[in-house]
């Protein structure tokens, strides 16, 4: 192991073009493998390539990586790295056009690569387990919860057909599932996000693998569930000895819960060794950008203002990032000197919303459920107000009720001083001029049958703006401003990566030159690296158009880098409300701390 | 669930009285009314008013509605022009022919399309792959009476493989307690008959079935090619379990959804689109009627069969529909 940590480091970028020699080395290499039997795996000069109809691609290339027993791995990297693709050539469940080009998998002395699918379905279950990214879409909606974990369990001669459910419901107890007997006959639809992954890594442990692959094993939960659940992992799998494959792209969560930090990028190990030293000591260019980029790790806000580039604020950040948040040249968030004396753009006052739940039968009464409560907030005119909460805490609500797209059942909001939103279809047309929405998800939330310059153009036209020359103009400033390239306005969504898509959909919501800018889970979607240059787009178009933002996240590392004044809600209510320092530095709420102490690697000291 | 049913039940009262209203409204739009229908080269203004008084239809159309609404309850669908029979009487006679002919087409649809459109999906690019948009594409193309007269001249004429018409043959002496001739076969113990009645079936079955064959071949690969590659899928996979489990539990299953629906627009197609296999085949379902009907304008069998099709068609949507449930728990609460 320490062989490897400390040659990969040195290992330039360009190393890709010697390939063959590394190949060569591993060879002689390979003939006198097993020799330590605390190793589970080791991957030697891996190689894989997907047929594409442009020819084969490859995918990964020449990784090494070892895992021993009872040890956590995390292969680091943005979408696109190939970590993914490495874990799931161990498991043998590449997609069908993939198959490994060349290297080993030495799996307990036994070469994978070179096992058939026989071989591979035995070992799955049974000595490898996985637990999946998406909790969403990765249990049978159509079976219930103890029979998906039964399955495997009789299929792999653990348990009988009798007695699977049984050690299924201690399975389930295992992993804090409460109430485990009654849930286990439940579907996966009257689970919650966190229940389902509890549920998949229950199955993913059901046969006490030897190896386990976590593949974002919490990336697509709530901050607070996130740390709960990846405490589960990490203990059952400490008294189970399992080593652990952990695929993330969160830097702060690999140093955090890994012994060994493998970095990845565009399907090369460019980095690897013991996680602290990654951290402190980043020696790959790439590390050393992913490590600026995470927004668990950042802890400053993006000042464009000053006359640097980004890479001078990260740089700092990183230099300094626990020291005190001002520096000599600027006023950061808490004391912005431009703070606004003027009256708030957004006034909400006392604002509540009810839905009414229908009932279920043809005649019985709906329940109602509040989603906000009594909430007041003021939105200063060229600030950025970010609301954090979980999913269920009614943020998205809030937001929903300032785009006027839901109507409040009591209580006021007022923009520039009139009621929000309109009273008929022309002052509501009128509204969404000024005020307009980017919303999470960049996949869907562009229609997949525009072209980028006709999703731009779009609200121009549906607001009569201009004639055709004008629009052209005004759609081709737009791509400028979000730094699009002319070429990209001909191509379809389906053509572009997830950060050009959400500046396509930036530049639709600046299209008419709006006041405020609703900003609900914009970043969330997108790679750190990606998260951060959006990020500062955003800030650069504040600084600009003199834009006001209301950022609605779960994630309080991107708060930090944002906002000005943050309000944290849950359940309904508003709990906490303050300047971004006031909040960070001195919460007031055990809520607000929970969420703080939640965000992977705060505790880690990295002042280099 | 049994809401659900009890619901779907009730809306047929509002469907049926609407579509009563259309079939009434219908009949009086006929060119010169339905007397000048009814009476053809017959007609003489006398004999006309005689029979207007007869019916009623010189009575305020109103007062007719009324009238013709509360035969209907009575379950009262008039009397054949053509045979001077009830009409319920003669849709009992036929319809369960019809019944076993979409059966015996859905069997055939389900059984071949099913399996066909999986293996397809399962195997993209394959030869089995490419043979089965070959036939999905003759199946839709084809014209069903087309399709009929050729399997009719190489199976029954030619090769003499299959009977070429009837429900029956003409020298099996058999008892029909039910009119499904399959079925009572079975219950008399007449086994040859049975057989016979089956082998009848053969036939006009494929000849109805090839489009909804093209259809559930074309849609379980569509189904089944996008549940393969699901999350859930793949995690499967990565516990280990057999491929027939993954194959029926977690593939097949979940694939099936969007299929049941297509199934079930299907058999109202069946029901009605038996006319021309009907006629083909010398079938005497509710189809060939039908056709009768329409050439010598009887029209009191056109309105009460059209309202009798439309209740079956809803029954067959509702089963569907509670089927959909069974499939997929999520559907369950929101029926």
């Amino acid at each position: 192991m320490t062989q490897h940590s400390t040659d990969q480091p040195d290992r330039p970028e360009a190393a890709v073009t010697e390939t063959p020699a590394p190949e060569k080395e591993i060879a002689v290499a390979a003939t006198a493998v097993p020799a330590d039997d605390d190793v589970v795996l080791r991957v030697e000069d891996l190689a894989v390539d997907f047929r594409t109809e442009s020819g084969a691609a490859r995918a990964v290339t020449g990784a090494n990586v070892e895992v021993r027993r009872g040890q956590t791995v995390a292969i680091v990297g943005e979408s696109g790295s190939g970590k993914t693709t490495l874990a799931m050539a161990v498991l043998g469940l590449l997609a069908s056009n993939g198959a490994v080009a060349q290297g080993h998998i030495w799996f307990k002395g036994e070469d994978l690569g070179a096992a058939g699918a026989q071989r591979m379905a035995q070992l799955r279950g049974t000595e490898l387990g996985l637990v999946p990214q998406d909790p969403m879409t990765n249990l049978d909606p159509v079976m219930r919860i103890g029979r998906q974990i039964d399955e495997g369990l009789i299929d792999n001669g653990v348990r009988t057909l009798r007695t699977a459910r049984a050690r299924t419901v201690e399975l389930l107890q295992e992993v804090g599932l409460p109430d485990a007997a009654r849930r286990a006959s439940q579907y996966p639809h009257e689970f919650s996000g966190g229940m389902r992954q509890r549920a998949l890594i229950a199955m993913g442990l059901s046969a006490r693998p030897a190896l386990l692959v976590a593949d974002e094993p919490t990336s697509a939960l709530d901050v607070t569930v996130q740390r709960g659940i990846l405490d589960q992992l990490a203990g059952l799998t400490r008294d189970l000895g399992t080593a652990v494959l952990l695929i993330t792209h969160d830097l702060g969560l690999a140093a955090e819960r890994a012994d060994v930090v493998v970095v990845m990028y565009r399907g090369e190990i460019v980095e690897q060794g013991p996680a602290r030293r990654v951290l402190t000591e980043p020696q790959h260019e790439y590390t050393k950008r992913l490590m600026a980029a995470a927004p668990s790790l950042a802890s400053r806000r993006i000042e464009i203002a000053r006359e640097r580039g980004l890479e001078e604020v990260l740089e700092e950040a990183l230099l300094a990032p626990s020291a005190e948040t001002g520096s000599s040249d600027d006023g950061t968030a808490s004391g912005n000197p431009d703070e606004p004396t003027t009256a708030a753009l957004v006034q909400v006052r006392d604002v509540t919303k009810v839905f009414r739940i229908r009932g279920n039968g043809l005649l019985s009464r709906g329940r109602d459920f509040t989603a906000v409560e009594g909430v007041s907030l003021d939105v200063p005119r060229g600030g950025t107000v970010a609301v954090v909460g979980e999913s269920g805490s009614g943020k998205s609500t809030l937001a929903r009720m300032i785009l006027d797209i839901e109507k409040p059942t009591s209580g006021t909001i007022e923009f520039d001083g009139a009621p929000a939103g309109g009273h008929d279809h022309r002052s509501r047309i009128a509204y969404r001029r000024r005020v307009q929405p980017v919303f999470q998800d960049p996949y869907s939330s562009l229609d997949p049958l525009y072209s980028v310059y006709r999703a731009i153009e779009e609200p121009l036209r549906a607001h009569g703006y201009g004639d055709p020359a004008e629009r052209r103009a005004r759609v081709e400033e737009l791509a400028e401003q979000v730094a699009l390239g002319k070429g990209v306005l001909r191509r379809f969504p389906s053509e572009l990566s997830g950060g050009q898509r959400q500046r396509v959909a930036i530049a639709r919501a600046l299209a008419l030159s709006p006041e405020l800018v609703v900003c609900d889970e914009a970043v969330s979607a997108l790679d750190v690296v990606v998260q951060a240059q959006i990020l500062r787009l955003l800030a650069q178009l504040q600084e600009d158009l003199g834009l006001t933002y209301l950022f609605i996240t779960h994630d309080l590392a991107v708060v930090r880098q944002i906002a000005d004044r943050v309000i944290v809600m849950q359940a309904g209510r508003l709990v906490e409300e303050g300047t971004v320092d006031e909040v960070f530095d001195t919460p007031q709420t055990d809520y607000t701390r929970a969420l703080l102490d939640a965000i992977p690697g705060r505790d880690l000291d990295l002042a280099v | 669930m049994l809401r659900l049913v009890v619901q779907r039940l009730l809306l047929l009262i509002p469907l049926l009285l609407g579509l009563s209203v259309l079939l009434f409204a219908w009949v009086r739009a006929l060119p010169g009314g339905p007397v000048t229908a009814m009476l053809g080269e017959r007609y003489t203004p006398e004999a006309a008013a005689a029979i207007e008084a007869e019916m009623g239809l010189d009575q305020p159309v109103w007062v007719q509605y009324g009238k013709y609404l509360g035969q209907l309850l009575q379950g009262d669908l008039g009397t054949s022009l053509r045979t001077g029979r009830p009409v319920v009487e003669e849709f009992l006679v036929r319809f369960p022919a019809t019944m076993e002919l979409t059966v015996v087409a859905l069997v055939f649809a389900i059984g071949i399309g099913i399996p066909l459109g999986y293996v397809a999906a399962r195997r993209a690019g394959s030869v089995v792959d490419h043979a089965s948009v070959v036939v999905s594409l003759v199946g839709v193309t084809v014209p069903v009476f087309f399709l009929a007269f050729i399997l009719k001249y190489l199976f029954a004429v030619e090769l003499g493989w299959f009977p070429s018409a009837g429900r029956q043959s003409t020298t099996m002496v058999a008892t029909h307690p039910t009119n499904f001739y399959v079925l009572d076969g079975l219950l008399t113990a007449e086994w040859d008959a049975a057989w016979d009645a089956l082998v009848h079936l053969v036939l006009p079955g494929i000849a109805l079935g090839s489009i909804p064959l093209a259809i559930v071949a074309r849609m379980t690969r569509a189904a089944v090619s996008e549940v393969q590659n699901a999350d859930y899928v793949r995690t499967a996979r990565a516990k280990g379990i057999t491929a027939a489990r993954l194959r029926g539990d977690h593939i097949l299953r979940n694939a099936m959804l969007p299929v049941l629906t297509t199934i079930g627009l299907q058999v109202g197609l069946l029901l009605s689109g038996a006319v021309l296999t009907e006629t083909v085949f010398a079938f005497s379902g509710i189809g060939s009627f039908l056709a009768q009907a329409v050439f010598n304008a009887d029209y009191p069998v056109l309105q009460g069969f059209v309202l009798l099709i439309a209740v079956v068609y809803a029954l067959v949507n509702l089963i569907v529909d509670v089927s959909y449930g069974l499939i997929d728990p999520r559907l369950r609460r929101q029926q």
